[in-house]
């Protein structure tokens, strides 16, 4: 599959077609766990787009290198290196980041969707397209979490970013906004079977919008480029 | 047995990568792990400030420390207020069950064995149910502040639902409950290890 692409159908793939969460379902853990507010749910993707973008250029670096037998070892070692090198340096130089997403981090070792993108993408392709896989991979993926938590936050807290600034700064305070009266939650939303529900109502979205636009649906696969 | 020569190059590959990316950790955990420690720092420092006051000492209380052994047989660290060279007041962490695990605070007492504040570090509780423990989220956990084992008397040193004086939130209890035993136990442990902890060294 080599050269088959371009530019546009990866960031296409990415964000739509083959979009980690809502087509290829990877990545279950941290999008049912860290979804049960719309800012939870973007720092989550912040971190995990930052690790695969990193981890695709690695790989795609050394694709020559790694052989066959030992490659899945090896992306494993290179995703956990990246996981721990944005770990310490947001810990030491940018904490108030790191108080906030800091509970995220380590969970990213767990996501299968960086190492299936290592697998699909970067270990055949060269360096530039790679990089743009992963980083728009990681896009897709913190564009599905925000969406979902945002679900869940509005029908479960009646809340939208709450507590934004505190990830992004005082400057994004205007994003948080209340939706409902206060106490009007549906507490469910937050809680587990929540995330289960509006994950599952997203996908049904997705696939009614591909049906509608002519495409039919697609059981797209890690292995699908 | 002869090693096949396939297999040497792989583990040979594995090792290389293994070595490489754990000097680059290395390299980034020494860049990194001062600026670490001082965060830490800063951030004990800024839960200490909240339950020990500015205006009752003239030390460093993070960096003034020593160890306990409370009832249970666990090391506790305690953070020594002084003024003039006297204790003003402590501040240690303290542990509640709540509905969803461990609840983690910080209390300081005064001499007198009075609650100087609490603040909630850490916690797992229901968000919209049990989170009210933390000030982000109301003021409930304020109401300690000046309270000691005396007043109320130790028999009501519970949530109204077991006889005790202080509010649950509606819908939760186990949180409240959690919490109300941490602190009467913090205040416990003072009452049980005042001499040790006032003394000055």
């Amino acid at each position: 599959m080599s050269g088959s692409f371009t530019y546009g159908r990866i960031a296409r793939d990415g964000l739509w077609d083959n979009n980690g969460v809502l087509a290829m379902l990877l990545g279950m853990c941290p999008t049912m766990a860290m979804t049960t507010s719309a800012t939870n749910g973007f720092g989550m993707g912040l971190a995990t787009a930052v690790v695969m973008a990193a981890s695709s250029l690695m790989v795609a670096t050394f694709r020559n290198y790694i052989t066959r037998e030992v490659r899945i070892p090896v992306y494993i070692l290179i995703v956990a290196a990246n996981v721990t090198f944005v770990d310490l340096m947001m810990n030491a130089w940018m904490h108030e980041l790191y108080k906030v997403l800091g509970l995220f981090i380590p969970l990213i070792v767990s996501n299968c969707l960086p190492l299936a993108r290592l697998e699909a993408f970067a270990a055949k392709e060269p360096v530039l397209p790679s990089l743009m896989d992963g980083t728009f991979m990681g896009i897709g993926f913190t564009l599905s979490l925000t969406m979902i938590g945002a679900v869940r936050e509005i029908v479960g807290s009646g809340t939208l970013f709450a507590d934004a600034s505190l990830l992004l700064g005082p400057a994004f305070k205007f994003l948080e906004t209340q939706v409902l009266p206060e106490d009007m939650g549906v507490l469910l939303m937050i809680l587990p079977p929540g995330g289960f529900l509006a994950t599952g109502l997203l996908i049904v979205g997705k696939r009614l919008l591909d049906i509608r636009a002519g495409k039919g649906i697609q059981m797209a696969g890690a292995h699908s480029v | 047995m002869k090693l096949k020569e396939g297999t040497l190059t792989h583990a040979l590959i594995l090792g290389t990568f293994c070595l490489g990316f754990a000097v680059l950790l290395a390299l980034t955990n020494l860049a990194t792990s001062d600026a670490i420690a001082a965060r830490a720092i800063e951030d004990r420092q800024a839960s200490l400030g909240q339950v020990i006051p500015t205006a009752i000492h003239d030390n460093n209380p993070v960096l003034d420390t020593m160890a306990l052994t409370d009832a249970d047989g666990r090391e506790l660290t305690v953070y020594r207020a002084l003024k003039g060279g006297r204790v003003t007041g402590v501040a240690y962490e303290i542990f509640g069950t709540g509905y969803a695990g461990k609840i983690k605070l910080m209390l300081g007492v005064d001499t007198e064995g009075r609650a100087l504040g609490v603040r909630v570090l850490a916690h797992k509780e229901t968000p919209g149910l049990g989170d009210w423990i933390d000030t982000k989220k109301g003021d409930w956990i304020l109401q300690f502040d000046g309270l000691s084992l005396g007043n109320p008397p130790i028999e009501k040193w519970k949530v109204k639902k077991d006889g005790g004086k202080f509010d649950q939130f509606s819908g939760a209890t186990i949180t409240p409950r959690g919490v109300v035993g941490a602190i009467r136990e913090g205040l416990e442990l003072f009452a049980a290890n005042k001499t040790k902890l006032l003394e000055t060294n």
